[in-house]
């Protein structure tokens, strides 16, 4: 009798784990996904509409609130903003990371555990806790309250995780690929260019995905650095829009909405490579 | 005759290596070593909005620590920092391992679980906050509607209105955001024991938590100790959140006030007291950066002593 107790317990037990691992994950992953879902639904209803019937569907063809986000508010302008300093960071970032990845890579030098060290430095410390003297510095530039002033900030964050990306990519390229571009005769930054840097474009990828999602959600450093509403990216100019609509629950929704469109509908599209890109950095 | 780059270098590639290496370095010491070595010094002298005063020494941190109007508002803050690295390592590292574990078995529809847990992370903190800002609203909030459609009226609250509730609540919003990032950190670290061990325990008749407990915890190590660094350091620096849930003030009455917040309203200023303060503002940065950089060193060196080697 107990034998047979015991016996039906441990047959039964992983299928009641299963069971509980089912029930766990679809929970979770409704708790991930509804609010999304509201939020999009309920773009699509007047603000009477969501106060009366929060759960139900609501007319897909009613899309009034959206065209009024995109016609009547400054939100494409803050998108243009967003994509300007994100594509221009990521870029400076790519430029600057590949060129200091590649010497520390490919030219041996007595310098290059000083540059190491330098950019682990740079990886370690927090730039929010400078934004002071940064704040002063820009001033002094002539940067503040220019799109310019986030570029240079995301460029300086950035840097470090993308040298040491491409340095460790760079070191696994063997030797012998130059060495017969040498003794052909290319130059030393033709070989780098026509070479190495097209094998290079896996690591390219991970850490501009690594550093655009940060950088266009990024809130802080226009917070601090930008005024003017014309040159607001989309987090900065989402708290702008959010204050003058706050009783307009349709507006509100629909401007979520169209800010959290297009990383999350590039999110579906490539969720392998952003999942490996934004968590290179703790992922071995 | 074979050229091999591990011959004496030329000066034009001693020239070209440089053409490499000094733009980076010269961008990264205006705009990072530059400001974190002036950060320290601001925090010595007195300020006149934006105008450097004479230097004062140490009054500015005493003033942070010790002083009657700032600390007492320092502490407070501090405090709520540390309920939330608390609740987070419980509520987001903690779920995300257990998240991890079951992803780990490659359950039915483990791939859209995998992709759903991470929606919330791609999205930016000003998103999140105001989407749950929203759902929390006393009147017409989703989370007060639902408890009313179960009946349960007597659990509706003004979440974010109430002291007693406002805290967790942003904690629980940050949790939404962030928990598909440990999990998938951890779901990595899993994939990475080899399966020779976990299949032995198995044969051994090893239950589910001891396998947990004794095998895949002290093996995931690794992943343990950057996600509980990288959550310290976040916990610390936390803003965004509050920010746009509760305001610059922390309210109601400071109850979820952070340090982030009380760093931006003293350098920055807010709305009611526009006084920016930047030697008290760097002051109370620097204090922060120290208490961060040893703690995280020490947390890091401690849990790094549990890691083994496979």
């Amino acid at each position: 009798m107990t034998a047979l107790a015991s016996d039906t317990r441990a047959s039964r037990q992983p299928i009641s784990f299963a069971l509980l691992a089912q029930v766990i994950l679809i929970a979770n992953s409704f708790i991930m996904l509804y609010p999304v879902v509201v939020m999009v639904l309920s773009a699509f209803k007047t603000t009477g509409e969501i106060f009366d019937h929060p759960f139900a569907l609501p007319d897909f063809t009613q899309v009034g609130n959206f065209t009024k986000v995109l016609g009547e508010t400054e939100m494409p302008t803050y998108f243009m903003n967003s994509i300007l300093v994100t594509g221009t960071s990521v870029i400076l970032i790519l430029v600057l990371g590949t060129m200091a990845g590649y010497a520390v890579a490919r030219y041996e030098s007595r310098t290059n555990t000083f540059i190491l060290l330098f950019f682990l430095a740079g990886l370690m410390l927090p730039l929010k806790l400078a934004v002071i003297p940064l704040f002063i510095l820009l001033r002094d530039l002539g940067l503040l309250d220019s799109r310019w002033s986030l570029i240079v900030t995301y460029t300086a964050i950035g840097l470090p995780s993308a040298v040491f990306i491409m340095a460790g990519f760079l070191r696994t390229l063997p030797l012998e690929l130059e060495d017969a571009a040498r003794i052909d005769g290319a130059s030393e930054p033709r070989i780098m260019w026509s070479v190495m840097l097209p094998l290079a474009r896996p690591p390219m990828a991970i850490a501009a995905i690594q550093n655009a999602v940060p950088i266009w959600n990024d809130f802080f450093f226009p917070l601090v650095f930008i005024q003017t509403d014309e040159r607001k990216t989309l987090p900065q100019g989402l708290t702008t829009f959010m204050g003058e609509y706050t009783t307009d629950w349709g507006m509100l929704f629909a401007g979520l909405t169209i800010a959290a469109a297009p990383i999350t509908l590039l999110y579906i599209v490539l969720s392998r490579q952003f999942i490996q890109g934004m968590t290179a950095g703790a992922v071995k | 005759m074979l050229v091999s780059h591990k011959q004496a270098p030329s000066l034009k590639r001693q020239l070209w290596v440089a053409f490499l290496v000094v733009p980076p370095i010269a961008f990264m010491s205006l705009f990072v070593v530059y400001p974190i070595l002036s950060a320290f010094a601001y925090a010595f002298y007195d300020w006149q909005g934006l105008a450097r005063g004479e230097f004062v020494g140490l009054k500015n941190f005493r003033e942070v620590l010790f002083g009657a109007t700032m600390a007492p508002v320092v502490w407070n803050a501090f405090l709520h920092n540390v309920y939330a690295l608390i609740a987070l390592m419980v509520i987001q590292n903690g779920g995300g391992f257990v998240l991890a574990w079951l992803l780990y078995k490659e359950p039915f529809g483990f791939r859209f679980h995998r992709i759903a847990v991470f929606v919330p992370v791609v999205l930016s903190t000003i998103i999140v906050g105001f989407l749950w800002k929203l759902f929390l609203n006393p009147n017409f909030g989703i989370v007060n509607q639902a408890l009313y459609a179960l009946g349960l009226d007597s659990w509706a609250k003004p979440w974010l209105g109430d002291s007693s509730t406002a805290l967790g609540a942003l904690i629980l919003a940050n949790a939404w955001h962030f928990i598909g990032f440990p999990t998938l950190v951890y779901l990595a670290g899993m994939q990475r024991i080899p399966p020779e061990i976990i299949e032995a325990a198995r044969l051994d008749g090893t239950n589910e938590w001891q396998l947990l407990k004794n095998i895949v915890w002290p093996l995931v190590a690794p992943s343990t100790t950057i996600l509980f660094t990288l959550l310290f350091i976040g916990a610390f620096n936390w803003f965004e959140i509050p920010y746009v849930m509760v305001g610059l003030d922390g309210s109601p009455f400071g109850s979820t006030d952070v340090l982030g917040l009380v760093f931006y309203r003293t350098a920055f200023g807010n709305q009611s007291a526009s006084i920016q303060n930047f030697g008290l503002g760097s002051a109370l940065a620097t204090l922060l950066f120290l208490f961060i950089v040893v703690f995280a060193s020490m947390l890091t060196l401690w849990l790094r002593r549990r890691e083994i080697q496979f």
